[in-house]
């Protein structure tokens, strides 16, 4: 069955999803808000800068990643000469990548909620003396709020389905970057159907189970709104 | 229009309009080099198209288990090719060494030898133990020194050999326990682990599918020109 090392496959990669779509909630928010209101001119090339996740291959990001990690690399010298070390083969490292990586199940939930909240209600708050962050914080937030649970629970599970990034940047270290989806596929790789069948069911009804959630409870705000 | 057509097709069909046959050869990843070289020198002489597919042995066994389309395997060990014969996948009679490996330490910063082990690095890449026959030998020779379980935290794993050397090669590891084969001609340090310090890295080939293209290239593989081209690649031959 499932041995010790599939556990902690398990947990380093819920830890993973859960850290990954806090920072994605934190960077995300204002920067779905600007994007939802802001009229700049050049504002698509941005908006296109956020899908390239959606569509570039992961090896792609792996690959540079990978290669601006290492201590010669952009990133990597200066994260050694700041005394973090070098983010490749560390947990640091892939949620630097999945927050890469699952940007745009994030940003783009949050951009449309925004947008379709529209100007009116925060002009009728502005006129009764609202501060700007005291209308985002008690109108456009609560309002977003279907948005919020789309972006939270697809973060949370496009992270969990990472694989191509992990396998180039992790080096699939046990209890530190071997995380669910690379635990599969050595088992498969290694013909051990029944573990693999047991991570890959449990991962499936995961996963199901979230998406179920996001697509009723859109559902019932829907119809509290009508 | 009939004309462009014409063209579009005939750039499709062109491969298919050669001579020979084509064979496809699955490839344990430290051979890349080798194979490389004998493939072209295979279809030069004989017409026909060899095609490699490099990868973990442990994958490509996998793989051939479960139908893939694959004329030869050249694993990377002697176990997988025996069991492929045993589990009647493979055809009896077709199995022989074409090379037997050698383990070293490589190192494109670090000047490496016997005690690098014990210096100060912060991660050692090899090929993943379960899969490729390399990252076991690996794990004999760290096992051997008493060093497996010490260098956990510090060991990075590759799916295969190939992908251990671009872990070093990138930057990211100093240092790793890969095949003398890939390191020949690149700048660095190279530590040849001594042959009793981890049983030798059998490579064997085995025929898979049937077909005519396919015996004459394991025929090209015993051949001298071969053998010269294998050694000089950095194996040992039996």
């Amino acid at each position: 069955m499932t041995g010790y090392e599939d556990w902690s496959a398990l947990v380093i990669t819920l830890q993973l999803a859960l850290i990954s779509t806090a920072i994605l909630l934190l960077l995300g928010t204002p920067f779905a808000w600007w994007l939802a209101r802001s009229e700049w001119r050049y504002k698509f090339l941005l908006e296109a800068i956020v899908a390239l996740p959606l569509v570039l291959p992961p090896t792609v990001l792996g690959f540079y990643l990978l290669v601006t990690f290492s201590p010669s690399g952009p990133i990597g010298q200066w994260t050694v000469a700041s005394g973090i070390g070098s983010l490749a083969f560390t947990f640091s490292g892939l949620v630097a990548g999945s927050v890469i990586y699952s940007l745009p199940f994030v940003v783009q939930p949050l951009q449309d909620a925004f947008r379709t909240i529209g100007p009116r209600p925060m002009e009728v708050a502005a006129t009764l003396r609202a501060s700007p962050l005291d209308r985002f914080l008690t109108i456009a937030i609560p309002l977003a709020r279907p948005g919020f649970i789309t972006a939270i629970v697809l973060g949370f599970a496009h992270t969990l389905g990472e694989f191509g990034v992990v396998l180039m940047i992790g080096g699939n270290i046990p209890g530190e970057t071997r995380v669910i989806s690379i635990a599969i596929y050595d088992h498969v790789e290694m013909m051990e159907y029944q573990e693999a069948h047991w991570l890959s069911g449990g991962l499936l009804m995961l996963c199901f189970l979230m998406l179920t959630l996001v697509y009723w409870i859109n559902r019932t705000f829907r119809i509290m709104l009508k | 229009m009939w004309r462009l057509a014409f063209l579009i097709t005939g750039v499709f069909w062109y491969p298919q309009c050669t001579s020979g046959d084509e064979i496809r050869v699955a490839v344990a990843s430290n051979f890349t080099i080798a194979s490389e070289l004998l493939i072209d020198a295979f279809n030069e002489t004989t017409g026909h198209r060899a095609v490699p597919n490099y990868g973990s042995t442990g994958k490509h066994y996998a793989q051939i288990k479960n139908g893939a389309p694959v004329n030869i395997l050249l694993a990377a060990d002697s176990l997988r090719p025996r069991r492929l014969v045993e589990e009647g996948v493979a055809i009896k009679g077709t199995r022989f060494t074409y090379a037997i490996g050698r383990l070293v330490i490589w190192s494109p910063v670090i000047p490496v030898n016997d005690r690098t082990l014990e210096s100060d690095f912060e991660h050692l890449a090899i090929a993943n133990e379960n899969l490729a026959p390399y990252g076991r030998a690996a794990k004999e020779y760290l096992s051997h020194r008493g060093a497996w379980e010490k260098l956990q935290q510090r060991l990075v794993r590759g799916e295969n050999v190939n992908q251990a050397l671009h872990f070093i090669r990138s930057g990211n590891a100093e240092l790793g326990l890969i095949a003398l084969s890939q390191v020949r001609n690149l700048e660095g340090f190279t530590y040849i682990i001594p042959a009793m310090e981890y049983s030798p890295v059998i490579q064997q080939a085995v025929l898979i599918s049937e077909k005519a293209a396919a015996r004459s290239f394991l025929a090209y593989l015993q051949s001298m020109e071969a053998r010269g081209i294998i050694e000089s690649c950095g194996y040992t031959l039996p």
